[in-house]
């Protein structure tokens, strides 16, 4: 071995008196340089060298943080909110007075219904209040098995997945498909849960005017020319269309057969959010898909919360398997978050059942859409905003004072005078700061089928009245 | 002072004084009581068996692909439309690598579906899979009493017969199940404010304020308390739900190590020196984001370190105390009462209802401009449904229990309850001979598996023994560090735990888990001068 060794050696310090000298030197100069590499401090970037800890000390003594939060003035209107006592139901007892309830979104009048509370009593003899896990430990009751397969049925998709409230429902579906780089085209009008999804999803998005196909084609086809300067880029970029069925701030439907339309032109999946019109268009409840005849798979995603028409607590989305399955495990409320309380559960399974059982009130509620929507056609000073069809129209100022908050001001006077003959509205409220188009301020009107002929033209006199008081 | 190579013990005492800086020497005087937590290291050999492990699962994973993709072997994945198979794919193949090679194996473990109370025993829907996982069906046949040691159950309120239980019917009947609006608008029940009041008293703040979800009182309220300008020091392990909120909010967010006094102080004092990056303009806020009880990790937070380093650099902390709120502290107050601490120090205490209340929801309690401020501004008020009434009424009645209130001595016998069940089975456990991590007084204990085909086997031998338990895996934790998670419960009886425990042991034997290698007689090891003593030779 010893041998061996010695006779490598030999031919190295052979090989070393053979180099040129250029080249020896050049090694001997690179040797040198790794040694002062080695043995030079570090530089860093981001200290600043020039503060003594002195210095130091002297600005931490200095630094003054701001009040956790602004001082909120003891009268902000908003601050003291109106409480009922009781149930929220269609004789509601508003800060002490029974009101009709023209206010909460309980279309189908299920707050009151019998069976349901009785099927959740029942649930809750057998399961008790909560789950005490999210879906993965534990968390996981045949209620919420048996609800998921219900909806499936009812909408006609192949899977459906719930989520434990109704806000987290599109705020975690969205960034479940949707990542850092991806595009995504929403309405102006999308709601706040919509933004949230989008904020936490940090795609690219590109918004178009309300309802504004043309725009919308605009956008995709600047889209598209950017894709063929780089197509290796546009082939992993996926694209996505974010629409609500009916629209929450503004009442009015999304033109559905043109979106498809641009969805195969362009090869954009679209994402519906239907928490409207779930249980309100189509002629058995199942939303804007069934209004206007378009073959469910067309649409990748519907998410849609069951706090409306189905008065349970909750949300839910539908589509393909090859979709829905996704978000068992990448949907942030359904992972990371406990799951519904089978009693809810039960609840939106009997909701769905009577649903099921009556279509006809559908078309009742319908009808009453379109008669409470003349009857407050005229009122002077106040426009109706949204269609016919939309149980939950908005009353915005036809000629603003000029100031939100006056707005606010004499809106909010009709409303409590409204209050004073026990009929209950309310302002549709927003965050004024965080909104990325605010709406103008507007009162809230909805629709139920509980409300009858004499209720509704009680209701329309008393604001044509108030109109005419506080808005002379 | 030699320690032996294989036996690194992070023994963390109130009085390990060559560790610490000036400051900390005066931190001695902040504990009442020793402050034990423990995170044993991981022994070399597994490591090394668990990469090899990882690694053979990826190279079958790999090789189960390629014959997916030749069609060697059905496909049971669901498929793209056809008219759809030239857009876009919605998902990048390797996304998917691991769902479809490792837990797919495994994920007979997760999300088992129960059909009775979650309280601490349970009846499982039984499931068999014909094809390995793919698809599962429902035989019809039901487990039976099975052994709870998975649910949030802390103190036993997810029960079906009793008070809360009645007064939950009384107020279905009354007030129906939904509410169908929001706070701001029409949806604020007198529940609603009964419940805030009550809240705020248990905690021992001016002012309250709750949420329909926990998960979505971190993601709207943090927004609405920091924004640009603003910077947020968040722990290393914190839920999904804080580093949601935290993004949202747009400020800068600094991570500092897991529970470590001197990586925040040190983030502190940087931030404060240099001010907002390029540009040095001072901060407008520092929010030090906190939990009470981790729960991966079942450690519990340095709360007097903490509200010390938040006094001197003025800072603004917020505690969330999902899993310590009901389970900590002599009366159930949650880790400030644990460490007898004065509640107006912490300036956001948030929580959440669905753990030891056995309701659902989140609430987050402070001063009264907090709160107020909250009631104008927070994303969940203007725009979130309000909570159901028959949930309202069960945590009143669950709190007024704990509280005392209802003029029972039930709630004070569950957290004497909760607190020995936990000192027993984690002592017991650590006499076995497993690694388990985290605090002494933590009921949440996690015990390390590692290799991931241990994951699935603890999972179906326990099941088998009719325990019902959770295991975690990667991404929930480190890669090598898979571990299974007990919650200890005051609902348990002694003789279920220790049909646990034996089943525990008898498991552990068979697939070899009691990796700890320190010395198990008793007392020893858990005083810092006694540990020193042994080592001096």
């Amino acid at each position: 071995m010893a041998a061996g060794q010695q006779w490598v050696l030999v031919e190295m310090v052979q090989a070393f008196y053979e180099a040129p000298a250029y080249h020896l030197i050049l090694e001997g100069i690179l040797i040198l340089w790794i040694i002062r590499l080695l043995f030079s401090k570090t530089y860093k970037l981001q200290e600043r060298s020039d503060l003594t800890e002195k210095e130091k000390e002297e600005l931490i003594e200095e630094w003054q943080p701001e009040p956790l939060v602004p001082l909120v003035s003891k009268d902000h209107p908003s601050l003291n909110y109106d409480v009922v006592t009781g149930p929220p139901s269609h004789r509601i007892i508003v800060n002490g007075k029974e009101c009709i309830n023209f206010a909460s979104f309980n279309f189908l009048g299920l707050l009151d219904s019998e069976r349901v509370k009785l099927k959740a009593l029942s649930s809750l003899k057998k399961y008790g209040v909560g789950t005490c896990g999210p879906r993965g430990f534990y968390g996981t009751f045949d209620v919420h098995l048996e609800l998921e397969e219900r909806l499936a049925k009812f909408m006609r998709t192949e899977e459906a997945i719930i989520y434990s409230y109704g806000f987290a429902t599109i705020a975690s579906a969205i960034p479940a498909y949707s990542k850092r780089g991806d595009i995504v085209f929403v309405d102006e009008a999308a709601c706040f849960s919509i933004q949230k999804g989008l904020q936490a999803s940090r795609s690219f998005v590109k918004y178009f005017k309300h309802n504004d196909m043309e725009d919308l084609e605009r956008l995709l086809k600047e889209q598209e020319i950017e894709d063929q300067k780089n197509p290796r880029k546009a082939k992993v970029i996926r694209r996505f269309i974010v629409v609500e069925g009916l629209y929450i701030n503004t009442a009015d439907l999304c033109p559905l057969p043109e979106l498809v339309k641009l969805k195969y032109k362009y090869k954009v999946r679209i994402f519906l959010e239907e928490s409207m019109s779930f249980g309100v268009l189509g002629e058995h409840g199942r939303g804007v898909t069934e209004h206007f005849g378009v073959n469910i798979d067309d649409i990748d995603l519907i998410s849609a919360n069951m706090e409306n028409a189905l008065a349970s607590i909750g949300g839910f989305c539908c589509g393909r398997s090859f979709v829905i399955d996704h978000q068992r495990l990448s949907g942030q409320g359904y992972c990371f978050s406990a799951s519904l309380p089978p009693m809810l559960a039960s609840a939106a399974i009997e909701a769905l059942n009577i649903m099921e059982e009556d279509p006809g009130v559908f078309r009742v509620l319908r009808d009453k859409c379109k008669h409470v929507h003349k009857a407050l056609q005229g009122t002077p000073g106040l426009k109706v905003a949204g269609e016919p069809l939309a149980p939950a129209l908005h009353l915005q100022l036809e000629n603003s004072t000029g100031s939100r908050t006056n707005d606010l001001k004499l809106l909010r006077a009709i409303v409590d005078y409204s209050l004073e003959r026990r009929i209950a509205l309310t302002l549709a409220r927003y965050l004024d700061k965080e909104e990325r188009f605010l709406p103008p301020p507007s009162i809230r009107v909805v629709v139920t089928v509980e409300q009858t002929q004499e209720e509704i033209e009680k209701a329309a006199q008393c604001i044509r009245e108030a109109a005419v008081k506080i808005l002379k | 002072l030699q320690s032996p190579c294989s036996q690194h013990l992070r023994y963390q005492y109130f009085n390990d004084l060559y560790k610490m800086t000036n400051h900390h020497a005066s931190c001695t005087l902040l504990y009442k009581k020793p402050f034990v937590e423990s995170f044993e290291e991981t022994p070399l050999l597994v490591a090394v068996l668990t990469y090899m492990g990882y690694g053979i699962l990826t190279i079958f994973g790999y090789l189960r692909d390629f014959l997916r993709d030749w069609k060697f072997e059905k496909c049971h994945l669901a498929r793209e439309r056809e008219e759809q198979k030239d857009f876009v794919p919605l998902y990048q193949d390797f996304e998917n690598f691991y769902t479809r090679n490792l837990y797919m194996r495994i994920r007979d473990n997760w999300n088992r579906p129960i059909c009775s109370v979650p309280g601490a025993k349970m009846d499982l829907v039984e499931r068999v899979t014909p094809d390995y996982n793919w698809t599962f069906e429902h035989t019809g046949n039901v487990l039976k009493d099975v052994i709870n040691m998975g649910s949030y159950n802390y103190l036993g309120f997810a029960e079906n017969t009793g008070t809360c239980a009645d007064a939950a019917s009384e107020c279905t009947v009354k007030y129906g199940v939904g509410v169908s609006s929001t706070r701001q608008e029409i949806g604020n029940l007198d529940k609603h404010e009964e419940l805030e009041k009550l809240v705020a008293g248990f905690l021992g703040v001016e002012s309250s304020m709750a949420f329909g979800m926990g998960f979505a009182t971190n993601s709207m309220n943090i927004p609405a308390l920091t924004g640009k300008g603003c910077l947020i020091l968040s722990d290393e392990l914190n839920h999904a739900s804080l580093v949601l909120g935290a993004r949202l909010s747009g400020s800068t967010i600094r991570v500092f190590k897991h529970n470590n006094m001197q990586s925040l102080e040190k983030l502190l004092r940087d931030a404060i020196v240099h001010g907002q990056p390029r540009t040095h303009r001072p901060w407008k806020k520092i929010l030090i984001l906190v939990e009470g009880i981790y729960s991966m990790e079942g450690s519990i937070v340095r709360l007097p370190e903490v509200i010390a380093l938040k006094k001197k650099y003025e800072a603004y902390l917020y505690l969330d105390e999902a899993h310590s709120i009901g389970a900590l502290g002599p009366r159930g107050r949650g880790v400030v009462d644990y460490f007898g601490l004065d509640p107006s120090d912490v300036d956001i205490m948030m929580g959440t209802f669905t753990k030891s209340f056995g309701a659902a929801g989140g609430y987050i309690g402070g001063k009264k401009e907090l709160i107020d401020y909250l009631r104008l501004h927070s994303h969940s008020a203007i725009h979130a449904t309000s909570m159901s009434p028959p949930i309202t009424q069960q945590i009143i009645t669950s709190m007024k229990c704990i509280m005392g209130e209802d003029g029972t001595t039930l709630g004070q016998e569950r957290l004497c309850q909760l607190s020995e069940n936990t000192t027993y089975f984690r002592r017991r456990l650590h006499e076995m001979g497993f690694i388990i991590y985290g605090n002494n007084d933590s009921p949440v204990v996690p015990l390390m598996l590692y290799m991931p085909a241990k994951i699935g086997a603890f999972g179906r031998e326990m099941l088998k023994r009719n325990i019902g338990t959770v295991v975690v895996g990667f991404p929930a934790t480190p890669i090598i560090e898979s571990r299974a998670r007990f919650c200890v419960s005051a609902a348990h009886t002694r003789e279920m735990l220790d049909k646990a425990l034996n089943a525990i042991s008898e498991v552990g034997d068979l697939l070899q888990l009691k990796y700890s290698r320190k010395n198990r007689h008793g007392s020893e090891g858990t005083d810092c001068f006694s540990f020193l003593e042994s080592h001096q030779d």
